[in-house]
């Protein structure tokens, strides 16, 4: 008999060592999530998984799922403060979606979506940052980055190279470039990096290949992130 | 008096791609026009609007004439509506928010390609402009918001026909889409 949670009421079994997110993605159960990608090691940053595990708040990606833990998910008071969430990354970063070459491929806006987020609430930030262009393939707009880590980790854990890092605390926290110059041109990356293809925004773009997806055919314009973030990484479980 | 819903309308540091896309929803401004009369607004020329019901606000605030505006709709109209990417972050007009005032004014005046008699306008009738480009939330209270660049017609229609009817408006994940 295997061990189990409850996601919302619903029966959710689970294996040691699995986080509550790891269970709820094998079961089909949808949490949102920006910084969590299954085949990276947890990082916990963004907070938009966080749920309530026996009436405390965790994040479920990080978080290791126990025997008889009763976790509430989709409830109108987590996606309230996954809504506030997602407005405070909008407004931290410079996300003007009619000119970024992902919209309607962007994760961070279909989240946004999904939420029904129609405003960003808080005051604008206008943080002045920079898009190094340097590369000949690539390019990072630094306007657009949320500090996911997840070219860290991908640069790290699968292509073996360490290109990108965080550096900077707070309001100085940016992503920084593993090169004597700081510029992407002399770093060894190349466009089949796994970290150049993970990014759920658009700040590291691959040039030359924007807009080609007409409008109504791009992922998030009639699919919201929970179906199409569950038939991707529900499929990489299985793998 | 007529008992209509009194609408006014304007475009603030917007490009009026907004109002456009609200005039697609073509022959349903028959429809709309049968329980709703446009106060002030590009589509009447009325200069100043009084005891509205909505107000519906493209573009973001770029110059002291934008400030003024937003608050006669703030004053005169019992629903504010941020309309559009502008109007909600700023959106294209804001990204001079990164580049100081007096560059750009230099960039456009003085030594942008085929510039002739480079001088910046001082006219005392134009508007100053502000050292940055803001989203009407920061300069009064909005009621609702319309994301999109533009928001699409069926946006309008499904907005302006919920508080008609007495709904409380809300967008299904079709209609929301910020470009």
């Amino acid at each position: 008999m295997s061990k189990t949670i409850t996601i919302d009421g619903q029966v959710v079994p689970f294996e040691d060592g699995q986080t509550i997110m790891d269970a709820a993605t094998a079961a089909g159960v949808y949490i949102p999530h920006l910084c969590h990608h299954p085949e990276y090691t947890p990082h916990g940053s963004c907070k938009l998984c966080t749920v309530k595990v026996n009436g405390r708040n965790c994040s479920a990606c990080t978080f290791p799922a126990l025997e008889g833990q009763e976790v509430l998910n989709d409830t109108p008071d987590l996606n309230a403060d996954r809504q506030k969430i997602t407005q405070m990354l909008f407004v931290e970063g410079n996300h003007f979606c009619p000119s970024c070459e992902k919209t309607g491929n962007c994760q961070l806006q279909g989240l946004a979506y999904h939420l029904n987020m129609l405003d960003n609430h808080f005051p604008h930030f206008y943080a002045t940052r920079q898009v190094d262009a340097s590369h000949p393939e690539v390019m990072i707009d630094h306007n657009r980055c949320i500090f996911c880590t997840l070219c860290v980790r991908a640069s790290h854990e699968t292509d073996g190279k360490d290109v990108f890092g965080i550096s900077g605390r707070g309001l100085n926290k940016h992503l920084i470039i593993n090169s004597p110059s700081g510029e992407l041109k002399d770093t060894d990356i190349s466009i089949d990096d796994a970290a150049v293809h993970i990014c759920p925004t658009g700040a590291i773009l691959i040039k030359r290949t924007g807009y080609q997806i007409p409008i109504g055919q791009r992922i998030y314009d009639h699919q919201q992130i929970d179906q199409v973030s569950l038939a991707r990484e529900h499929h990489q479980d299985e793998q | 008096m007529s008992n209509k819903i009194r609408v006014a309308t304007t475009s603030l540091a917007g490009c009026f791609g907004c109002h456009m896309s609200f005039l697609d929803i073509d022959e349903r401004m028959l429809q709309l026009a049968q329980v709703v009369e446009f106060d002030r607004s590009p589509i009447t020329d009325i200069e100043h609007c009084t005891n509205c019901d909505i107000g519906l606000i493209e573009g973001g605030v770029c110059n002291s004439e934008n400030v003024h505006v937003l608050r006669e709709f703030r004053k005169n109209c019992k629903i504010l509506v941020a309309v559009g990417a502008c109007a909600i972050n700023g959106g294209l007009p804001a990204m001079r928010n990164f580049i100081p005032l007096e560059d750009c004014l230099r960039e456009a005046y003085f030594d942008g390609i085929g510039v002739e008699n480079a001088q910046v306008p001082n006219d005392p009738e134009l508007p100053l402009l502000l050292d940055k480009v803001h989203p009407i939330h920061e300069v009064v209270k909005i009621d609702y918001f319309l994301p999109g660049c533009p928001p699409s017609a069926d946006v309008f229609w499904k907005f302006l026909t919920d508080l008609i009817e007495g709904r409380e408006p809300s967008l299904p994940y079709e209609l929301v889409h910020y470009d």
